[in-house]
């Protein structure tokens, strides 16, 4: 009785792996097939061929997106733990005047829906003459409420005594900051990291308000115009254009799955 | 103290400058803009209550509103039932245990909008793989992404797929905190399985269930891509989302008053749905 328990468990969590995975090698088994095999539940391709590649290719800047996206998620990733360290260093260790204020603001942000700032961003962004630019898709997201709020909460941890030595030796704070709390913050670095270059990564709804130029276009967005403006054509090349998108971020995935899961679960961001 | 004060404002200055350009005046702008007519070629006008006036009367919106509530009425029961039993699943002695959470968490780092285009295939009528499935076991194919009643259902599942491996680390963390202690005593009075879980697990797991209902619900009205990829809001405007018109009314028609509008709307709709929730699940537990 107990073991025909346990074989239904792992039948059952077997048929659910099925189900999260099998989709995601069906779609790469794809990009390798002509357009006839595309219908087929197999996984290996009867007529391999690279033309699902070479199309997608030809068709649209993917190279281009694909260093669009790595540049724009790169530059958003450094940005919030530089800057944002900076911020929660002052709000956590620091006394000045405006520090309760600013910690109230923080934590209101977080509660205002960003659909109610969507239009008004948008409207801020035509003003400054940024449509079709790099700033427009970077400077709205250099500073992250969440990533402060979390990197203020492991830097009240901190032992105070290592400040004042650190003060007494006569180090400047952003050089406490950088070469005594940044090694000591290294878990939380890491998350801050990975749920912020996510967000980036998979953004799609504010790449396609400001940017139309084709060649600053993000993965995501070009992927997404792509495939519904039918410059895809076929099956195999829009999901070929989908692969260059996921293949980072799986491989990443593979080898940091721990870091991944603690990250995004933590910080309530679902790509 | 005068030069702590002084680094201080240097190293959180920027951070505050950032806060009032962008987070303090767009919700500021928000409000004004509710009141304007603008298209962003010409000088805005004032228009008075004519964008709250149309938003009342506007079918278009309501239908909107009415399609995720459709979405959530599957999407969040599915979501607490699919991840609740993962995660039973996963708290127990297992061989690759890391293994199946990370089989489970794969489609939550995966971006939305390559999610939808995947499905979009795996629903197709002629060449899906679902429906090769199904005549595969003898049944008839399924239009699911064009007949108008099952496009929003068919959505709501995939969204409940992506998100699922998200809820089940939630559960996990819940699971963790049941006393042992509690655990043996409810065994050694003899309760059946279905006992410990309906009132030992259950009510045990209810914060993570609240924070599951709030977050899927935020996460169903902020519904976009997948309507925009999957089906432009068809059959019969039937996966028309709120999002996607509001992101419409900016892009498509340049009304920046009346998508400004959508917004603070959706807002407000969200904030009393989300407290109508709490207050209705506070009285159930009280129960």
């Amino acid at each position: 009785m107990k073991l025909l328990r346990r074989i239904a468990l792992y039948a059952g969590l077997t048929v659910a792996a099925i189900t999260f995975i099998y989709p995601f090698l069906w779609m790469a088994s794809s990009t390798f097939k002509p357009p006839v095999e595309v219908g087929s539940l197999a996984l290996i391709p009867h007529d391999f061929t690279l033309d699902n590649y070479r199309t997608m290719w030809a068709r649209a800047p993917f190279g281009r997106a694909l260093v669009n996206s790595t540049f724009v998620a790169t530059t958003i990733t450094l940005a919030v733990l530089v800057f944002g360290s900076m911020t929660a260093y002052a709000m956590a260790r620091l006394n000045f005047r405006g520090r309760p204020a600013l910690n109230a603001a923080t934590i209101a942000v977080l509660m205002v829906p960003g659909q109610l700032t969507l239009i008004p961003l948008y409207t801020l962004i035509v003003q400054l003459g940024w449509v079709d630019t790099y700033a427009a898709l970077i400077v709205p997201y250099l500073f992250n409420a969440t990533a402060i709020l979390m990197l203020r909460q492991f830097f009240l941890q901190i032992p105070q005594s290592l400040i004042d030595s650190a003060r007494m030796d006569g180090m400047s704070e952003p050089r406490i900051l950088f070469t005594i709390f940044w090694p000591l913050s290294k878990p939380v670095l890491s998350i801050v990291a990975i749920f912020t270059f996510m967000g980036a990564w998979n953004e799609v709804l504010w790449p396609l308000l400001v940017v139309r130029e084709q060649n600053l276009m993000t993965l995501p967005q070009l992927l997404t115009v792509f495939a519904l403006g039918g410059g895809a054509g076929s099956v195999g090349v829009s999901l070929a254009s989908a692969m260059v998108l996921v293949v980072p971020v799986v491989a990443a995935y593979a080898f940091l799955q721990r870091n991944f899961i603690e990250s995004m679960a933590g910080s309530g961001i679902k790509g | 103290m005068r030069a702590e004060q002084k680094t201080a404002s240097l190293m959180a200055g920027p951070y505050a400058a950032f806060l009032l350009v962008f987070a303090v005046y767009p919700i500021a702008f928000a409000l004004v803009l509710v009141f304007l007519q603008w298209d962003l070629v010409t000088a805005p006008t004032f228009a008075g209550a004519d964008n709250i006036r149309l938003l009342v009367h506007d079918g278009r919106f309501w239908s909107a509103v009415a399609n995720t509530f459709v979405f959530l009425s599957i999407h969040v029961p599915l979501q607490i039932i699919t991840a609740l039993a993962l995660a039973l699943a996963l708290n127990r002695q297992l061989v690759g245990r890391s293994f199946w959470r990370a089989a489970f968490f794969l489609p939550v780092v995966i971006s939305g909008a390559v999610v939808a285009i995947l499905w979009s295939n795996l629903y197709a009528t002629d060449v899906g793989l679902i429906n090769h499935l199904l005549v595969k076991i003898g049944l008839s194919p399924v239009p699911w992404l064009t007949d108008p009643r099952t496009a929003m259902p068919a959505i709501a599942v995939m969204v409940t797929w992506k998100n699922v491996g998200f809820y089940v680390i939630i559960y996990l963390a819940g699971l963790q905190y049941i006393p042992r202690s509690c655990q043996e005593a409810i065994e050694i009075e003899g309760a059946s399985a279905w006992q410990r879980f309906r009132y030992l697990t259950l009510p045990s797991l209810l914060p993570q269930t609240i924070l599951v209902v709030t977050l899927s619900t935020i996460n169903g009205f902020q519904l976009f891509i997948e309507p925009y990829v999957m089906t432009g809001g068809g059959p019969l405007r039937r996966t028309y989302s709120v999002v996607l018109y509001l992101y419409n009314n900016a892009f498509a028609y340049q009304k920046m008053g009346y998508a400004a509008t959508i917004g603070v709307a959706l807002a407000l709709i969200i904030g009393i749905v989300v407290f109508a929730q709490r207050r209705l699940i506070g009285k159930a537990e009280a129960l």
